[in-house]
């Protein structure tokens, strides 16, 4: 069972491993889209951080919704209703337990997954985070390191797609052949809770 | 890369400490990010809220003032703002008329302004939204985000702010808001890439003998690039592009507008081979304004923009404004 705690250390290795790879973020998204995704998930998850440790939440959906909450308010851009969506959609699924099963995150992950891809208008395909959060969902019913490897290469999937959303659609074709960096983002966010679980 | 700056973190703060130093007839709060006009809440009167990305100063700030924005929301460096800024600004400017929400067609501004819409509705302020979609560069909407927002919305933001100025009811500017939009296009030309503070080098890599046609104001390639054009060549081109999408039956107001490092000189010089195309195409040109308004960093290159106008939106157009950037008629 995981509780409170165990999503704090989450999302405070997420903060670190964004940090360490922001500059690749920001990299990933310099030819298509505007050299700003590292920074932006830098400055909103270091916020989160901050939120946490000011107001340690006494339940795991406390702390997604927290976190959704400060990721909306930071980080500006797609980047910050999609994420924040994504994980205060989750926490309101996980409601008040004290503690909540592998699948219980996966069913709350699940509905925040699906409040991305409506918010966004999106589909998995069209080049965007849910190419690697659906895939990463998916696999979490069988392993936190299952789940980290299908977001990782539903992120290196994206490379051969043409962008059908966001800033990056106005390319064309030529979205063709790069990674998109908010796959990369949440393959980081699977990755993380891979090592976190472990 | 050399810029005037101090640190690529404090940009944007740094540039609203100096804007509020400039205008005092502004109130700029450099912290939580929102510059209102000192008179506001204007009693009676509908209030215009815009904002987006930094980077393309004077937009929004610079047009916050009578007649025109009641407020303005600026993001960081070609990132939207944040809800709460919007929120913040709408609860300081409302008196009680309803606020309209003027926004550029990008996934971010339009996800943020969405959420601020329900925050602020939540807090007993009446809100309408706008989006400005008049980029005809963009031609497939099926396969991207849509038509992004760019010139037109200095006309929307001029009209429709004459509009509330008047005392017009909030139903009634965003009709004339959204008439603004939908007798406006614009196209743009990319003469050479811009750097963003953050990242230091040039956004995209444009080699110095080619332009891009239809470039969005971030940088986003358009059309097609091509070997670079006269000025005279630019024009039939991008005047083409717009009449294609639009056939003005009424006289048009037309923005020639730099992208951030185009001289006057040339954007006049430009602006001659414009209303040359437009003659010859059988527009009728009731005003033209010339400048940087709608920028992009230090990006070389404008954009053209046409409204067609009827008697309303043309008196709308003349009546006084007085914002940092925009100001005639008092």
């Amino acid at each position: 069972m995981l509780d409170a705690a165990f999503f704090v250390r989450w999302m405070t290795a997420a903060a670190a491993v964004i940090d360490r790879e922001a500059d690749r973020l920001t990299e990933l998204d310099s030819p298509i889209g505007d050299a700003d995704h590292g920074r932006n998930m830098q400055r909103g998850f270091a916020a989160v951080v901050k939120t946490l440790e000011a107001e340690p939440p006494a339940t795991p959906g406390a702390a997604l919704t927290a976190a959704g909450r400060q990721l909306i308010s930071s980080v500006g851009g797609a980047s910050g209703p999609l994420y924040g969506t994504l994980l205060r959609r989750a926490g309101k699924v996980l409601g008040d337990a004290p503690q909540v099963s592998v699948e219980e995150l996966r069913s709350g992950l699940a509905a925040g997954v699906d409040a991305v891809g409506q918010l966004g208008g999106s589909a998995p395909g069209d080049k965007t985070m849910l190419d690697a959060l659906v895939p990463g969902v998916t696999a979490l019913s069988a392993s936190f390191a299952a789940a980290a490897e299908a977001a990782e290469q539903g992120a290196l999937a994206t490379v051969p797609l043409q962008a059908r959303k966001g800033r990056a659609s106005y390319l064309g074709e030529r979205s063709i052949g790069h990674q998109d960096p908010g796959a990369t983002s949440s393959a980081l966010l699977f990755a993380t809770l891979a090592e976190v679980a472990k | 890369m050399k810029m005037l700056i101090n640190v690529a973190e404090t940009v944007v703060a740094d540039a609203l400490r100096g804007m509020a130093a400039a205008h005092p007839e502004l109130v700029v709060d450099a912290e939580n990010r929102v510059i209102v006009r000192r008179d506001a809440p204007v009693e009676g009167k509908v209030a215009l809220l815009s904002g987006g990305g930094s980077g393309h100063e004077p937009l929004h700030g610079g047009f916050v003032g009578p007649g025109m924005l009641d407020a303005a929301c600026p993001g960081e460096v070609f990132t939207s703002p944040v809800p709460d800024q919007m929120v913040r600004a709408a609860a300081a400017v409302d008196s009680g008329n309803g606020v309209l929400f003027v926004v550029k067609n990008y996934t971010g501004d339009v996800l943020n302004f969405q959420m601020a819409a329900e925050l602020a509705e939540d807090e007993g302020v009446q809100v309408a939204s706008v989006l400005v979609n008049d980029d005809v560069a963009v031609t497939d909407s099926t396969f991207t985000a849509g038509r992004r927002g760019t010139g037109a919305t200095l006309f929307v933001e001029k009209i429709a702010g004459a509009a509330a100025e008047e005392g017009m009811p909030l139903e009634r500017v965003e009709a004339l808001a959204r008439q603004v939009v939908e007798s406006s296009r614009s196209f743009g030309v990319a003469l050479s890439a811009c750097t963003t503070p953050a990242k230091g080098s040039p956004t995209f890599d444009l080699p110095a003998g080619e332009l891009e046609l239809g470039v969005g104001i971030h940088g986003e390639p358009g059309r097609e690039r091509r070997a670079m054009m006269t000025s005279r060549e630019i024009a039939d081109f991008t005047v083409d592009a717009l009449l294609e999408d639009l056939d003005p039956r009424l006289p048009v107001l037309v923005l020639v507008n730099g992208m951030g490092s185009t001289p006057l000189l040339e954007l006049y010089g430009f602006n001659a081979e414009v209303r040359r195309v437009l003659d010859e195409r059988g527009v009728a040109v009731a005003r033209t304004l010339v400048g940087n308004y709608v920028t992009s960093l230090d990006m070389a290159g404008c954009s053209v923009t046409l409204c067609q106008v009827d008697g309303e939106l043309l008196r709308l157009w003349d009546a006084p404004v007085q914002t940092p950037a925009l100001r005639w008629g008092r």
